[in-house]
């Protein structure tokens, strides 16, 4: 999801020295134990986590734009500071898991570097525009609504850093639906001009949300490996159907529309059975061709080469202090 | 000549697969390998744990609790950031 870009074979270098020590972490994380940093590993696995685990740091990070777009002009002292401590959330958010990352043996600077060379991918639903006070409550309710369904199965994964960040993550996570719930609440009970701007907020929103869960499951070649090592949990269908019956109750209760036509309730399955997804659109905005994929990219680099005199003066006065106390000593 | 002192190192557990290591105590020992061996002894004669990190006392940067109004009050007041401070209606369901 956050990931969603991951769906690729991940080639396995395991020499026949290893098949031992493979066979050991198979049965290590058959037993549901927890990987640790300095436990062996094999490199796919490492490789995978890698990629995953900054791809979803990465997206955390490119988040806080679309939201920030809109803190200047919340609706009241109340929203804008529910607004900015939720971006501040998205923040800590992606500190935890590029840390996570770290423990893998990448650095920091790596990752960013990947990002913004455009190397590294981040959710692709970040790459749509936030037009009205409605997406803000429509990305709290439906983007982390998505998020959490996603998040809390990875609080059982198999790499310990990852699913302890997960755990601190939905743990802070649940404010954010809530609030984008509320506002949507307030909306639709509010004129028929705030209700309309709900209803258009649900109608751009629910597809690239639900576009978010990564490819169909036929077409994930990723998921093998990543299933057999814990790392994923559900199939994406799967976690999309969870989405997507969670969802609608709490749609109707507004009193909006689902913008699909096909929307029904399955009594047999007791699932709401959906439309085709645009698979196009999504590889067109993973592809780097969303509505605001060059937006996100240019501010993501001048927050970076902005922020670089800050870095090299924190690190300019940390060794002139160490020079300092080595003088000192000697 | 006075006596040479033994570092001291703070201990840390994992008390069970999954869960972060919690910090349980210090110690003394002379060098690393002696002092996750003290650990195991002193810290974990009951199954306390399945991991030990022992980290030298004085690499340890803290806060001063003379700060900890500074530090941690302005958290205090900002109950938007806990879920219960958002309305959404029993009918909703958990969210």
């Amino acid at each position: 999801m956050y990931s969603q870009s991951l769906n690729q074979q991940v080639a396995d270098t395991t020499g026949p020295d290893d098949a031992a020590a493979a066979a050991r972490f198979q049965t290590r994380i058959d037993a549901e134990e927890r990987i640790e940093p300095n436990d062996w590993m094999p490199a796919a696995y490492r490789r995978t986590l890698v990629r995953q685990i900054s791809q979803h740091a990465h997206s955390e990070i490119v988040g806080m734009l679309p939201e920030g777009n809109w803190i200047t002009r919340a609706p009241s002292l109340r929203r804008k500071a529910a607004l900015i401590a939720k971006v501040q959330d998205e923040c800590g958010h992606g500190m935890y898991l590029y840390a996570a990352a770290e423990t893998l043996g990448v650095t920091r600077e790596q990752l960013v570097d990947e990002l913004l060379s455009g190397k590294a991918k981040y959710s692709s639903i970040f790459n749509y525009p936030t037009l009205t006070w409605a997406d803000i409550g429509a990305i709290g309710w439906l983007v982390d609504g998505a998020a959490i369904m996603n998040q809390i199965p990875l609080c059982r994964c198999s790499y310990g850093p990852y699913s302890r960040a997960m755990i601190r993550v939905c743990k802070e996570e649940s404010f954010h639906q809530r609030q984008g719930y509320e506002i949507m609440l307030t909306l639709a009970r509010g004129t028929a001009a705030q209700k309309a701007m709900a209803q258009d907020a649900l109608n751009r929103w629910w597809w690239p949300c639900l576009m978010m869960f990564g490819p169909p499951d036929a077409q994930s070649q990723h998921s093998d490996a990543s299933t057999r090592w814990k790392i994923k949990r559900f199939s994406n269908d799967a976690l999309r159907q969870k989405f997507v019956d969670a969802t609608v109750p709490q749609a109707h209760f507004l009193g909006l529309t689902l913008p699909d036509p096909a929307l029904r309730f399955n009594e047999a399955t007791a699932h709401w059975e959906f439309g085709e997804i645009d698979w196009t659109e999504f590889k067109q905005v993973l592809a780097g061709n969303g509505p605001c994929n060059r937006d996100r990219m240019a501010a993501r680099r001048a927050a970076h080469a902005n922020g670089e005199w800050v870095r090299n003066a924190a690190l300019a006065y940390a060794a002139k202090e160490r020079a300092r106390a080595a003088a000192g000593a000697a | 000549m006075s006596t040479p002192t033994t570092p001291l190192w703070e201990v840390f557990i994992r008390s069970r697969t999954g869960l972060a290591h919690k910090h349980v105590g210090s110690l003394h020992a002379a060098d690393a390998t002696l002092a996750v061996q003290a650990a195991r002894d002193l810290y974990t004669r009951r199954g306390e744990g399945n991991s030990v990190w022992v980290v030298p006392s004085s690499a340890i940067t803290a806060s001063d609790p003379a700060d900890k109004g500074l530090m941690f009050d302005p958290a205090d007041s900002k109950v938007y950031r806990h879920p219960t401070f958002y309305e959404v209606p029993d009918e909703v369901g958990h969210m």
